[in-house]
C-alpha cells in the first residue's frame, strides 16, 4: 500500500501561540485525566499527525462533544446518551483480540492500553446526519495494535464488536439495530496512521456517552464507522456485517467514506453544519483528508462501494 | 354565549396555542436549544403542526361524543394555529437552516421526497387557511366541506414527511399516524349514518 505523503505544511496551519499554550493546558488536564488509567500519559501532540488541518477548524465546546451523540445503546435522541449512559460500567472491561492473529488474547483494558503511548490528534467528525464537529481524541493509531498481535496472512478485515448487555445499556432492549453493534474495516485501512484507538477526549478520560473504555474513531468516514465501547477485535478472511449496512443496506454502505458526491437516498451530503456554526458548510471529499488516504480506494467506483 | 365572551374565550385559545412558541423562543434566547439549535427549533416546530393539525382534527369527534356543542366554534382557530406553526417550520428550514439560498432549496424539494412531501403538505394548507373566513364558508357552501377535506391528504402527508425525515427509530412517527388514522376512523359512522 502507498500512503501519499501529506503536503507541506502551511503557514495557515502553524498553530498560534494562544492556541498552542491552551494546547498545554489540555496535556496537562490529560495528565490529571489519565492518572485514572495509571501509568499512562500523554505524549507530544504532533501537528503532522493532524494531516489536512484547516485553520477554521476551530475546536466544538466539550458540552456540545459530550452532549450530542448518536449511542443508540443509550436512546435515539442526541441528548439521551448524555442523560442514560451512567449505566454503563467502563470499568472492569476486557477486550478480546480474535482471529487470524499470531497472538489472541484477552485483555484487561488497563492493560490493552499499556503499551501504547497515547497522543492528542485533532481531527473532523463528520455525521451521515450532515453535521460535523472538530474534536480532540487522546488514543493511539491502530497500526500499533495490529503489529502488536501480528495477523496473519489470512487477515484480511477487521471487525469490531459493541458490548452487548441490555442492563448496561437499556437501549438494547429495543430491537432499533440488530444488536451488538458491530463495524469492520479493510486491513490496509486499519493500518492507515489515521485510524485511531480512542481512550479519552479534551484530555481526558472518554466519557460514557462518547463510548467509553474504548472507541474507533476513523475520520475520513461517516461517524457510525466509529463504534464505541468495543469488547472484540476480530481479524476475518472476509467482509465483516456492519451494523448499519445491515439496518438499510441502500442507504449505508461498508465503505462509508465522506462524500460530497454520493448523496444519502433521503438527503443531500453535499453540505454539513457544523455544530456552533450557523451557516451550512462545504462538505470535502473524505472529509478533507483525501490526500492522506484517497490512495487506499484508487481505481474503486465510489459511487457503488458507498 | 354574548359576543364579547365568544371574543374572549378565542382570544385565551389563542394565547394558550402560543405556549409552545413561546417556551421554544424562551429556549433560543437563553442558548438551552443543545448543541444544534437550528435542527431543534425544526423538530420542534414540526412536532407541534402535527399536534395541532390532530386537535383540530379531533374537535369534530369530540364535540359528537361528548355532545360538546361549544367546541364546534374553535376548530376554524385550531386549524389556523396549525397553519402558523407550519408557517413557523417551513420559515426555520427556508431562513435558518438553508439561509434562503433559493437553488440549495430548489434541488432540496426536488430530489429528496421527505421535503416534497412536507412541502405539498404545506402548500394544500394554504387553501384551507384561506378560505377559513365566514364568508368563503358561506360563499362555497358544499364546496366549502370538500375542500376541506384535504386536511385528511395534509395529515398523511405530513406523517410520510416526518416517518421519512427520521433514522432508524420510526416509533414516534407511527404514533402520529396511529393518533390520526384512529381519527379518520371516528369520522366514518357518522358519514354512513347521513
Amino acid at each position: 500500500m502507498l500512503i501519499r505523503r501529506a503536503p507541506d505544511i502551511q503557514a495557515s496551519e502553524i498553530t498560534d501561540e494562544a492556541l498552542y499554550l491552551d494546547r498545554r493546558r489540555f496535556i496537562t488536564r490529560a495528565g490529571v485525566g489519565l492518572a485514572a488509567f495509571g501509568t499512562l500519559g500523554a505524549s507530544r501532540t504532533l501537528e503532522a499527525c493532524e494531516g489536512g488541518s484547516q485553520d477554521d477548524d476551530k475546536l466544538t465546546p466539550y458540552e456540545d462533544v459530550t452532549t450530542y451523540n448518536n449511542f443508540y445503546e443509550f436512546g435515539t435522541d442526541k441528548d439521551d446518551p448524555a442523560k442514560n449512559a451512567h449505566t454503563l460500567r467502563p470499568r472492569p472491561w476486557s477486550i478480546a483480540i480474535e482471529g487470524h492473529v499470531k497472538k489472541p488474547a484477552v485483555y484487561a483494558i488497563e492493560d490493552f492500553l499499556k503499551p501504547h503511548k497515547l497522543e492528542e490528534r485533532v481531527y473532523r467528525m463528520r455525521c451521515v446526519e450532515a453535521w460535523s464537529m472538530v474534536i480532540p481524541w487522546l488514543g493511539f493509531p491502530l497500526a500499533n495494535l495490529i503489529k502488536r498481535v501480528e495477523p496473519t496472512s489470512k487477515a484480511k478485515y477487521l471487525e469490531f464488536t459493541t458490548l452487548h448487555d441490555a442492563q448496561q445499556m437499556p437501549g438494547q432492549r429495543r430491537p432499533v439495530l440488530d444488536w451488538p453493534y458491530a463495524e469492520g474495516l479493510r486491513l490496509d485501512e486499519a493500518m492507515h496512521p489515521l485510524a485511531l484507538l480512542v481512550a479519552g477526549l479534551y484530555g481526558k478520560v472518554l466519557p460514557n456517552q462518547n463510548g467509553a473504555p474504548l472507541r474507533l474513531v476513523v475520520p475520513w468516514k461517516y461517524g457510525f464507522k466509529g463504534i464505541k465501547s468495543i469488547v472484540r477485535i476480530r481479524f476475518v478472511e472476509t467482509q465483516p456485517r456492519t451494523a448499519w449496512n445491515v439496518a438499510a443496506p441502500d442507504e449505508y454502505g461498508f465503505y462509508a467514506n465522506v462524500n460530497p458526491d454520493v448523496d444519502h437516498p433521503r438527503w443531500s451530503q453535499a453540505k454539513e453544519r457544523r455544530i456552533g456554526e450557523f451557516r451550512r458548510r462545504a462538505t470535502l471529499p473524505f472529509n478533507g483528508y483525501a490526500d492522506q488516504v484517497a490512495g487506499l480506494y484508487a481505481g474503486m467506483d465510489l459511487r457503488k462501494f458507498f | 354565549m354574548r359576543p364579547q365572551s365568544r371574543r374572549l374565550a378565542t382570544v385565551s385559545l389563542v394565547l394558550v396555542c402560543l405556549l409552545p412558541a413561546a417556551w421554544l423562543a424562551r429556549r433560543a434566547l437563553t442558548d438551552d436549544l443543545g448543541a444544534n439549535p437550528i435542527e431543534e427549533l425544526e423538530i420542534q416546530t414540526g412536532l407541534w403542526t402535527l399536534r395541532f393539525l390532530a386537535l383540530t382534527l379531533a374537535v369534530t369527534p369530540v364535540r359528537r361524543l361528548a355532545g360538546w356543542n361549544w367546541l364546534a366554534k374553535h376548530r376554524r382557530t385550531l386549524g389556523l394555529v396549525t397553519f402558523g406553526y407550519a408557517c413557523l417550520h417551513l420559515s426555520m428550514y427556508i431562513g435558518l437552516d438553508m439561509f434562503f439560498d433559493v437553488s440549495d432549496i430548489v434541488e432540496d424539494v426536488a430530489e429528496h421526497l421527505y421535503i416534497t412531501v412536507g412541502m405539498l403538505a404545506f402548500l394544500l394548507l394554504i387553501p384551507l387557511a384561506a378560505t377559513s373566513t365566514k364568508n368563503a364558508i358561506r360563499r362555497m357552501g358544499r364546496r366549502w366541506t370538500r375542500l376541506h377535506r384535504l386536511v385528511w391528504a395534509v395529515a398523511a402527508l405530513g406523517t410520510v414527511h416526518f416517518l421519512w425525515a427520521v433514522k432508524k427509530d420510526i416509533r414516534e412517527p407511527l404514533i402520529y399516524a396511529a393518533i390520526f388514522a384512529g381519527l379518520l376512523l371516528l369520522r366514518w359512522p357518522s358519514r354512513a349514518k347521513k
